[in-house]
């Protein structure tokens, strides 16, 4: 006897619609529910945004504050009080140009080709050096222009690339410090770490900006903006220094016992087997880290500087555009979210592609 | 002396003595200079400061406050208003996270959509930006005179007003214990009672003392209400003003919509990985015992997964109550507001930091201390089976 087995007919595409979305009347509820909130959001969203928007300059605030949508007017009036602050006008495309050194430099230590200690740190000094000396000017025929003078998004951007610059190395070395043999030196620096993880970011930084002058000798107080990037860094710091060891603490105690067994010092240790291995593991934490910083820059607006956030106040604050706050606020959202969403899908990809390598 | 150097036990003392020793040293130092500093500007140190009267008010208070009382009045007036719009930020987070959260759960392809893109944004956009976009939206609606009116609410540039009932705040406060008690009394019954008792039975029991903690409330209200007024107070136009009801100011709402949703975000993540964590398995055995999907949810999926959550949970309402300081922003009187002006006007910038430090540690200290009683409370004990 034979045996004829008959596969059931490949679903339609209208039965295969009907499976997904509307198998039982709770999950054909549910989709409607769904579809209709969607629905209604994007279509008012379109209808805001795009349809009944104002593009143009030409009409002037008058016939931008009477039309029913968007005004995107006030973007292309302001845009560059928003991106550069108070930089002087002649001179923005230095700011433009150390912003998009900024750019290539994270998008470059994003390529696993240059995650070596010593090239990832070039790329940093290369792309902060040039950053620096474009913005501030002074050499090469360049106008100086003095730090009080920066703002909008390079002065986000810059205070975002120094808090990382400072606060990496010196959560590498708190990292170390906690997990000393010596029980001393391991509890004081876990006290540290864990009173300034138990800070509001922006109590650190008032006190650095407002409260440390009085703290210091004279010679050492320096300029505010230093001050409250160290600050930040310190805060960074507390933070990665706590996910460099978790890191560290997923690395086998064989590979070192076995570096130890083979008559390498503590520094070769360190930087050939422990730090290698350990910061792998604490790669996608780490990437974390960043995002959250990158978010918390927006922070210094508190202790008054004119960075992207208070430049946008600034932008719909005065005169003419003051009905326009919406607009301001969704461009420099649209900012934020290009950025800290670029790099968060680039971390989610590499905890892909890390697990990958461990099934 | 070089063979002394070579011991290792003498040289790590000599290490340890002389890390910890720096750093006190770096401290102490700071504070000697900060207090010749403050002296030469004729501060006093000490703490005697808080006993002297503020000389400026507070936008937000729970508690009675005018510019004559003294600085530990104001301290505990910001601590307790950190902690209050802490909470109502935390359970509206929390009550957003979960919304979200079990869209993105759901077998539904749209409803996940909704909620990733929900998640999606809002987690993108730093926490201080929604705040101002809130309090710039809320400070932008028509004024009193104009207002938006709906159920004896009304919307306003000044903030919501809503009616209020007209008793004292000691009745009010225990009457609201009592309407919790009514929740959650219900919640506890049906916890501990067994599955063997018939349903009608638990149900009555249930409802018996939702119903007793009700009245209770109701005869609080009745017994603490003020004499001569109307027991709800309907805020009303008078002038160019309303005057009347609960005004809730616009700082307040501001960063309590902005926490609840950018926190949201972050709980709903937190509530997808809890319900990720649970095993198949669970779900399918409870399925083939022939429990019904609802119960299999309450039963074996929540339980199990708030279990993987409680502790990442734990963490993000740290950060939650942290985030509070954000009302220096907008002008919310929180603790660091507090702070912050105190060192302004008096000056004593040690103390106040002091203080500020002091405080953040307690709470901190004491929401993981709740956290670690709750995860201990629930954890699951060895594999015995439990009725």
């Amino acid at each position: 006897m034979e045996m004829v087995v008959v596969a059931p007919p490949a679903p339609g595409r209208l039965e295969n619609l009907k499976r997904r979305f509307f198998a039982t009347p709770l999950q054909a509820l549910l989709s409607l529910i769904s579809l209709a909130i969607m629905a209604f959001i994007v279509w008012k969203l379109l209808d805001w945004a795009v349809f009944s928007a104002v593009f143009t300059t030409s009409g002037g605030p008058e016939a931008c504050q009477a039309a029913a949508g968007a005004c995107w007017s006030v973007i292309a009036a302001r845009w560059r009080i928003i991106l550069f602050g108070l930089y002087p006008f002649e001179e923005q495309w230095r700011s433009a140009l150390a912003c998009v050194a900024v750019v290539v430099m994270t998008a470059l230590s994003c390529i696993p080709a240059f995650w070596t200690g010593r090239r990832i740190a070039l790329v940093w000094g290369a792309g902060t050096t040039l950053y620096y000396l474009l913005m501030k000017g002074g050499v090469l025929g360049l106008l100086y222009v003095g730090e009080e003078a920066w703002g909008g998004l390079a002065l986000t951007l810059f205070i975002f690339i120094t808090t990382c610059l400072i606060g990496f190395p010196l959560a590498i070395c708190l990292a170390l410090l906690r997990r000393s043999e010596l029980p001393w030196i391991s509890r004081t620096t876990g006290i540290v770490i864990d009173g300034v993880r138990s800070l509001p970011l922006i109590s650190i930084l008032f006190t650095f900006a407002i409260v440390l002058p009085f703290a210091l000798p004279q010679w050492l107080v320096g300029d505010k903006l230093y001050r409250v990037i160290f600050g930040s860094a310190l805060f960074f710091s507390a933070y990665q220094a706590e996910i460099v060891r978790g890191g560290m603490q997923g690395v086998p105690a064989g590979q070192e016992e076995a570096a130890m067994a083979l008559g390498m010092s503590y520094w070769q240790r360190i930087g050939r087997i422990l730090l290698p291995q350990a910061m792998r593991n604490a790669l996608p934490a780490t990437i974390n880290q960043f995002v959250i910083s990158f978010k918390e820059t927006s922070l210094v607006v508190i202790v008054g500087f004119f960075e992207i956030l208070a430049s946008g106040n600034a932008a719909y604050g005065t005169g003419e555009w003051r009905f326009a706050y919406v607009e301001v606020y969704a461009f420099i959202a649209f900012i934020y979210f290009v950025f800290v969403f670029s790099l968060s899908r680039y971390g989610a990809f590499l905890e892909r592609r890390m697990a990958v390598g461990e099934r | 002396m070089v063979s002394l150097l070579r011991n290792q036990k003498v040289r790590n003392a000599l290490l340890q003595v002389l890390y910890v020793g720096s750093l006190a040293a770096l401290v102490l130092a700071g504070i000697v200079i900060a207090r010749r500093n403050l002296a030469e500007q004729g501060i006093t140190s000490g703490f005697d400061f808080l006993y002297k009267s503020t000389g400026w008010d507070v936008n937000f208070s729970l508690l009675p406050a005018t510019a004559n009382d003294p600085y530990w009045w104001f301290f505990l007036i910001g601590i307790i208003n950190t902690l209050f719009l802490g909470s109502v930020g935390l359970v509206l987070a929390t009550l957003v996270g979960t919304i979200v959260g079990l869209a993105r759960t759901s077998s539904n392809e749209l409803a996940q959509l909704l909620g990733r893109t929900y998640v999606d944004i809002f987690r993108n956009i730093p926490l201080i930006l929604q705040v101002f976009f809130w309090y710039a939206i809320i400070t932008h609606l028509p004024t009193p005179r104009a207002a938006h009116e709906a159920l004896g609410m009304f919307l306003t540039s000044r903030g919501l007003y809503v009616p209020f009932p007209n008793v004292g705040g000691i009745a009010f406060a225990a009457a609201i214990l009592a309407v919790i008690a009514a929740i959650a009394l219900p919640i506890w019954i049906g916890r501990t009672s067994r599955l063997s008792q018939p349903f009608g039975e638990r149900l009555g029991i249930q409802l018996a003392a939702a119903a007793t903690a009700l009245t209770t409330a109701a005869v609080i209200l009745a017994l603490g209400r003020l004499p001569d007024l109307p027991l709800l107070d309907f805020p009303a136009l008078q002038g160019l003003n309303l005057k009347g009801g609960l005004r809730i100011p616009p700082e307040f709402s501001a960063l309590a919509i902005a926490i609840a949703i950018y926190g949201g975000s972050y709980i709903a993540e937190i509530v997808r990985g809890g319900f990720k964590a649970v095993g198949k398995g669970q779900m399918e055995a409870a399925l083939s015992l022939g429990l019904s999907p609802w119960r299999v949810f309450t039963l074996v999926r929540l339980p199990l997964a708030l279990r993987a959550m409680l502790p990442i949970l734990a963490n993000q309402y740290v950060w939650l109550m942290k985030a509070t300081t954000m009302g220096i922003a907008v002008g919310f009187t929180d603790f660091f507001m507090i702070v912050a002006l105190t060192i302004n006007h008096s000056g004593q910038t040690l103390e106040a930091i002091g203080i500020l430090m002091a405080g953040f540690l307690a709470i901190n200290l004491s929401l993981a201390a709740v956290f670690n009683r709750i995860n201990k409370a629930i954890a699951l004990k060895g594999n015995q089976l439990r009725g």
